[in-house]
């Protein structure tokens, strides 16, 4: 029973534990034994701390026992990212600075998790600080590709991407600035939603770039995607930026079938797109095509400039967020720092790690007296521009279609420029400037085996809309019933 | 050369709210080390602000109170520096919209005597804004401690412009707007507890000059008196330089009250690039009419209106009102007491002079005074109907004032009511008096007007104390004079 216990939907786990041929307990351990299998070779864990998973678990069997199960996430081994807090675990944002912290608190979307019934198990891995686009910058090595070992699984959340993928883990979460949700799912073939910025709480994450960043769920199924959103999705008084929206029933939602109009933006199909992808997300479109779907060509005229846009902004705000790794109350300390000054300097000399460095200091720049309003300003207005051109597009269509990455997973250490490894997320951080919800959803494998995902991109605070365009196709395809051999 | 200097004050006054400006930890003074803590106060990974909107309403209060231009929109911006007592190592504030603009303090130089009121001027203000206060570093021999239970606590910055001419004018303009944010409930402005701080921007022109002189901004100015000594010897200092033919450099100086000395802490070199830019974590609030005109009901009366109308209504003396007006509770009690009596001077005479002296030798404050309006009513009212005499009345009041009961009770307990003294017996105790002391008639003949307290001790002593001294006087100068 327990060899295909750990690729199972959400969904179906929900319906075994509900008839009680399943255990959460039984569950749990057969994932922890899958972990044990498999995660020498994919490294997608930071951290896990079975026991508590597993006394998570015996309390899940407890409640069901004692007929007050609490729905379907109930008993589900949930990982997250290691940017979100969990009270008593580690929370190192893959960073050294941070090695050693164990945070105090849950985030919002833990404590929601946990309310739901959840075993919240592992600390995912990922990018230092959610900073890049393989997984790559963790200062505690990278992951690798479940389908190909030798391959990135994107990132920044590779972890919480490669666990899904290789059956470690039956959903997770994980964070969006500029792509980190989608891109992962996209190379690992799995499902991965970025919600509208300001749908689920920040509290508890570690921020990146505050006006971009969003936790979002990782899962098997479109379905599963919509189970993990409702659950932590909802306004939150510790976060400013938290709105007020009805939460509607995203799974009862996914039934919605109608002749959606959606748009092509031609930016998004341009040079730099693999001829793979583009002919899989071809075919996407002509499957929504002959479900009636009316396609037309849109065009996003600022494309051109997210990527400088984006690099301004996040990089400004996360020189600022990441000042507070400092090595006085808490974090990586240098020894035998001469003063406060060098203690700073030193702590954070062997704190952080290039990429982060190489962010701090362009954002620092870009805000300093004098290029402020040459950069940061002039990128605000820029961001304004980015976002009226998909709200122009949405008075003629009610979703985007468009490739979530340009290319499939590639090799781990191919891209050492980082340039090139920001060129990962041309087709994703226009929805994070413009602050839209977007999932990427499989679409398809190249001929060397490797997933391909497809984005949907919607209007602000439709992602029940978007979940059911993306079950259309999900539920007329089958590429979410293949997983890699490990 | 004659010069002139021109000063500008920064003060920072604690907001006295609940909790923490973005947070829901208490908020507090002289609790145990890092006590008033939680993720959002210590900067831990992941935490987020959440704006206190008590405080953004005492803003807004004292704002309405100085004649400010509100904002429409309260902003949010992060002023970025490292160190250690800032735990995110970006403060939270207001950079290019702060919450209040314009608006002016009410200042009263010191009269030509004390019982004459001063000169009134307007000192007008650049600038309010809210931002969020640090830890506090303590310093020991091999290392340093960070205490951050003031981080976090939310704080005004109050800018004036440069135009204060005298040490003078800069202590009435603190004491001024002390006692406007204690009157609006802003904050106790104890600054004993760091709750209220004042840096002081000095420098000095040749009378006549338009331009300013070069700047020296004095720092830990810790009490009002420290600030008046603190600009008096910068002046006297930068006078002294400039006449010596030295040049002045821009710089921080840090004044030392006790010895009276100022030393430099660094010069303009040093000046940070703060970096500032909008705060993503925070969304703008709007603060519309209808949010004004609430606070603007719960303003009161600030002290110089209430001096001017306590004047003009009650022709009280200005020094009975300027003792009254600076203690919000005092002006009230004074009032209700004023109208339950009728008699505004003799009322403010008894709090003034009695009540503040029996509440300061018990050290007691008001609120905790067993006396209330209604007993200084009552206790004038017996006075002035004759029932009670002066020397009495002293006494009924100290009585009073230790046991809360009414002044006709404790007149009637302590046998203190005076009696109706006819004429004819009054008279009597008088010739005795005089005949009973000789030697004083005598001096009192040859011109020693002090005899006469003789003469009164005597008739006081033969009345048990129930004769009014005024008829007493009057009867043995009439006695005497046909002598």
């Amino acid at each position: 029973m327990a060899a295909d216990l750990f690729f199972k939907s959400i969904a179906e786990l929900a319906a075994l534990l509900e008839a009680k041929t399943l255990s959460s307990t039984e569950l749990t351990s057969a994932l922890i034994a899958r972990k044990t299998a498999v995660e020498g070779r994919v490294k997608a864990f930071n951290s896990s701390d079975d026991a508590d998973a597993l006394a998570q678990a015996a309390a899940s069997d407890a409640r069901r026992a004692a007929g007050q199960a609490r729905g379907p996430l109930d008993g589900i081994p949930v990982g997250l990212k290691d940017v979100i807090s969990v009270t008593g675990q580690p929370l190192t944002a893959s960073s050294k600075m941070l090695a050693n912290f164990v945070s105090p608190y849950d985030a919002t979307v833990t404590a929601n998790l946990k309310r739901a019934g959840a075993v919240v198990w592992g600390r995912l891995n990922c990018d230092e600080f959610a900073m890049g686009s393989s997984t790559e910058n963790s200062a505690f090595g990278p992951t690798a590709n479940p389908w190909d070992l030798t391959r990135v699984p994107g990132g920044s959340s590779g972890g919480s991407a490669a666990a899904l993928a290789a059956g470690e883990v039956i959903a997770a979460l994980g964070s969006d600035t500029g792509g980190s949700i989608r891109q992962p799912a996209a190379l690992c073939g799995v499902v991965g939603l970025k919600p509208t910025y300001g749908l689920v709480s920040r509290y508890g994450l570690v921020a990146f770039a505050s006006s971009l960043d969003q936790i979002g769920p990782f899962a098997r199924t479109v379905e599963d995607a919509a189970l993990m959103l409702g659950a932590i999705a909802g306004h939150d008084p510790l976060d400013s930026t938290s709105f007020k929206a009805e939460i509607p029933d995203y799974r009862a939602g996914l039934k919605q079938r109608r002749p959606w109009r959606l748009g092509i933006p031609k930016e998004y199909f341009g040079a730099g797109l693999d001829p793979a992808v583009g002919a899989a997300v071809e075919k996407a479109i002509a499957f929504y095509k002959s479900q009636g779907c009316e396609i037309k060509e849109v065009s996003l005229p600022h494309t051109q400039y997210c990527l400088d846009t984006y690099y301004i902004i996040a990089t400004a705000e996360a020189s600022s967020n990441l000042a507070r790794f400092d090595g006085i109350r808490y974090g990586h300390r240098a020894k035998g720092a001469k003063d406060v000054v060098d203690l700073y300097a030193q702590s954070r000399a062997e704190g952080f790690g290039a990429e982060v460095k190489r962010r701090i200091i362009l954002g620092t720049y870009v805000l300093s007296s004098g290029y402020y309003d040459a950069y940061y300003l002039r990128a605000q207005k820029v961001r304004t521009l980015i976002r009226q051109d998909f709200l122009n597009a949405y008075r003629e269509v009610d979703a985007l279609l468009t490739p979530t990455s340009p290319m499939p997973a590639f090799k781990l250490g191919e891209k050492s420029d980082p340039l090139a490894l920001y060129l990962c997320d041309i087709y994703t951080i226009g929805v994070n400037l413009a602050g839209l919800p977007a999932l990427s959803v499989p679409c398809g494998f190249t001929p060397g085996g490797l997933p391909i995902g497809l984005q949907l991109i919607g209007q602000p605070f439709r992602e029940a809309d978007l979940l059911a365009m993306a079950h259309t196709y999900e539920q007329a395809h089958d590429w979410h019933t293949r997983h890699p051999q490990l | 050369m004659n010069y002139e200097a021109v000063i500008g004050l920064e003060v920072h006054v604690q907001i006295r709210t609940n909790s923490k400006v973005f947070s829901r930890v208490a908020a507090g003074y002289g609790q145990p080390e890092n006590t008033l803590t939680d993720p959002v106060v210590l900067a831990l990974p992941g935490a987020l602000p959440v704006m206190n909107k008590a405080a953004l309403d005492a803003i807004i209060k004292a704002g309405l109170l100085l004649g400010c231009d509100i904002a429409p929109v309260c902003k949010w911006d992060r002023k970025n520096y490292f160190y250690p007592d800032s735990p995110k190592n970006y403060q939270i504030s207001q950079y290019d919209q702060p919450m209040c603009l314009g608006g002016a303090v009410e200042i009263e130089l010191p009269g030509a005597a004390r019982n004459v009121m001063g000169e009134h001027k307007q000192i007008p203000l650049t600038r309010i804004h809210l931002e969020e206060d640090v830890g506090k570093l303590n310093h020991f021999t091999a290392d340093s401690l960070v205490d951050y239970n003031r981080a976090g606590t939310p704080l005004m910055e109050i800018v004036s412009e440069p135009a204060m001419h005298t040490a003078d004018e800069a202590f009435a303009y603190l004491t001024s707007l002390r006692a406007t944010m204690i009157y609006g409930g802003i904050s106790d402005c104890d600054m004993e507890k760091g709750q209220l701080r004042c840096d002081a921007n000095i420098s000095i022109r040749p009378v006549g000059q338009k331009e300013l002189g070069v700047k020296v901004e004095l720092k830990n100015l810790n009490s009002i008196s420290f600030v008046r000594d603190g600009i008096a010897h910068e002046i006297k200092r930068q006078t002294a330089v400039l006449e010596a033919g030295g040049t002045l450099v821009q710089e921080t100086r840090d004044y030392d009250g006790q010895t009276g000395l100022s030393q430099s802490l660094r010069s303009k070199e040093m000046a940070h690039d703060y970096r500032y830019f909008p705060d993503p974590d925070l969304m703008p609030v709007k603060v519309d009419e209808a949010w004004k005109a609430r606070l603007r009901g719960e303003c009161p009366e600030l002290p110089f209106d209430k001096q001017r109308r306590f004047l003009e209504k009650y022709a009280i003396p200005y020094t009975i009102t300027s003792v009254l007006v600076w203690d919000h509770a005092l002006a009230d009690f004074f009032e209700t007491a004023a109208k339950l009596s009728g008699k505004a001077q003799a009322v403010g005479n008894w709090i003034v002079n009695d009540l503040l002296r029996e509440l300061g030798a018990a050290k007691l404050t008001l609120p905790a005074s067993k006396v209330t309006p209604a007993h200084i009513a009552g206790l004038v009212a017996l006075i002035d109907a004759g029932t009670l005499l002066p020397n009495a009345a002293k006494e009924v009041f100290v009585e009073m004032f230790a046991t809360g009961d009414q002044p006709a009770a404790v007149m009637e307990r302590k046998g203190l009511k005076a009696v109706p003294v006819d004429t004819g017996e009054l008279e009597q105790w008088c010739r005795d008096a005089i005949a009973a002391n000789p030697k004083s008639l005598a001096d009192f003949k040859a011109g020693k007007e002090s005899a006469l307290n003789g003469f009164k001790g005597s008739v006081m002593k033969a009345a048990k104390g129930k004769a009014d001294p005024k008829r007493v006087d009057e009867t043995l100068r009439k006695l005497l004079a046909g002598m």
